[in-house]
């Protein structure tokens, strides 16, 4: 059987031919070749791991954005509270001064008119006084013309001042 | 669909396997009408699918081109080279070539040294052996097959060193060109290897997995290249046993205790030592059997595989002559194509068996204990 006789040339060529094949090849083939895969493989690797981590960066900068803009939405509304707050008591404030306001005017106001009025009584008392003396003068002059009289008003008036 | 495709196939197979039994049945038949015919002999296609699975010393494309090889002998008075054209392509032993004092013949693509004296063959009448010449044994010819490892060879530091070339731009891009061919087939034998091998051992080993790997593929693929005299390198046995042996040798030199310990403990702890004894008598040696029959099995599984395919596909062909008619080559030439895609399948299947193999076995010794 030729066929599956093995032949001493070509183990003989087969072997030298193999063996600086490999060493030729792993030397300038497969060692630049496998590097250069290898290098790329980390390379894709370190990118995947670098998308993850900014994916999850990402994602807190995205809640720390959501705490902030809650934090804002809160802070405005306290902040509207308050300038509600202030302003209802501004208003308060303002609608109690102005009140107290007017009534001290109308208080000094009726002050001043009940002062008026008692200076008007006054001097219309002493007005009224003082009319009341001519006219008590004209009459004291007719009536004293005689001197019973004259003594019958001195009582009268004596007792008008009494009463008064 | 599939069925009716089935079914052509099976029509051709019967008609082939009815085509070539008639031939044979006439030729059984009719031997002395035969014989009466003409002086030539029958076709012989069983030798002609053997002979021309051979190696060869001289590259046979067509009969009026043949290209000779140079025929290199170690014989016991030193080296005695010349070209395989002194032989005038007579492969029957009857043209002499006398270098150095010395008488040679050619029988059958193996060089034959004439006995002192002896003035031509004389052969066996009953096996066709040489009798008065013996075979040169140490015969380092540059044949067929070692023109075509050459060839191989060169082929391969071609692509890979084209291939590499790619990878030293000092901006790393997406593989293009031949890289784009080679990458991920280079891959694939990486993923292989760090599979079956565990650890980051893989790539120590990876360089010869791969340089193997491409190289019986290229061999494969040269063979299937027709008129191209396809050479039979991968087919050959000589060449498996080389590449078996140098994945049984690389194995052996990097086995570890738990590889051995496989072999002579393959039961470990799971049994007392006197339940052992009687089935390590048994166990034990089929172990170390394993341990050859392993390479063994790797080196006849690409060679049988591939000299299969020439052989089936010479058959094939043969079919016209053994019929005598040309008629035939309507059956034969599409079967010889179908079986040269499938022997393209099983180019690319052989390479990666005998790689994924060299890489289980290879694994299985380096394996550290862990379990």
């Amino acid at each position: 059987m030729d066929i599956v006789t093995p032949a001493v040339g070509q183990i003989f060529w087969g072997a030298i031919v193999f063996l600086i094949l490999l060493f030729l090849l792993a030397k300038f083939a497969w060692k630049p070749i496998l590097s250069a895969v290898n290098e790329r493989e980390n390379t894709i690797k370190e990118s995947l791991d670098l998308a993850d981590k900014t994916k999850q960066e990402m994602v807190a900068l995205q809640a720390q954005n959501e705490n902030l803009l809650k934090e804002a939405r809160a802070e405005r509304d306290s902040m509207i509270k308050d300038a509600k707050e202030t302003a209802s008591k501004m208003v308060a404030d303002a609608k109690g001064k102005a009140k107290e306001e007017a009534e001290k005017v109308m208080i000094s106001a009726r002050e001043a008119i009940n002062s008026e009025k008692a200076a008007a009584i006054t001097e219309l008392k002493t007005q009224v006084a003082g009319f009341s003396i001519e006219i008590a003068e004209k009459l004291v002059r007719g009536e004293l013309s005689a001197a019973d009289k004259q003594k019958a008003l001195a009582d009268k008036l004596a007792a008008d001042i009494n009463m008064n | 669909m599939n069925g009716s495709k089935y079914l052509i196939f099976r029509g051709l197979l019967f008609f082939m396997i009815l085509g070539s039994s008639f031939g044979v049945m006439a030729n059984a038949e009719n031997p002395d009408a035969e014989a009466h015919q003409t002086e030539e002999k029958p076709f012989e296609a069983a030798k002609h699918a053997v002979h021309h699975a051979l190696d060869a010393h001289e590259f046979h494309f067509t009969n009026t081109l043949v290209i000779p090889l140079p025929i290199i002998l170690w014989t016991d008075k030193g080296l005695v080279t010349f070209m395989s054209s002194a032989f005038h392509h007579d492969d029957e032993g009857g043209t002499i070539v006398e270098e150095k004092g010395m008488k040679f013949v050619k029988l059958h693509e193996k060089i034959y040294l004439l006995e002192e004296g002896a003035t031509e063959l004389q052969l066996n009448h009953e096996d066709h052996a040489a009798e008065n010449a013996k075979q040169v044994i140490l015969d380092f010819s540059l044949t067929k097959n070692v023109i075509t490892m050459f060839m191989v060879a060169f082929l391969m530091i071609f692509v890979f060193i084209k291939t590499a070339k790619f990878y030293k731009k000092p901006k790393q891009e997406a593989p293009r060109g031949i890289a784009g061919f080679t990458e991920p087939v280079i891959l694939f034998i990486k993923d292989l290897a760090a599979e079956n091998i565990e650890g980051d051992k893989y790539k120590k080993f990876l360089p010869y997995l791969l340089t193997v790997f491409f190289f019986i593929l290229f061999g494969n693929l040269l063979g299937l290249i027709p008129f191209l005299s396809n050479p039979n390198m991968t087919g050959s046995i000589s060449v498996t046993l080389l590449l078996a042996a140098f994945t049984f040798i690389i194995q052996m030199m990097n086995s570890r205790k738990t590889y051995w310990l496989h072999i002579f403990d393959p039961l470990g702890n799971s049994m007392g030592v006197a339940a052992k004894i009687p089935l390590y008598i048994i166990l034990v040696p089929i172990e170390i059997l394993g341990i050859f029959i392993k390479p063994a099995a790797l080196m006849i599984r690409l060679f049988a595989n591939i000299t299969a395919g020439h052989i089936i596909v010479i058959s094939l062909i043969s079919i016209i002559f053994v019929n005598e008619s040309a008629w035939w080559s309507g059956l034969s030439v599409p079967m010889t194509l179908f079986i040269s895609l499938l022997e393209l399948l099983v180019a690319f299947l052989q390479a990666y068996i005998f790689t994924m193999l060299s890489a289980l076995f290879i694994g299985s010794a380096v394996e550290s204990a862990h379990h």
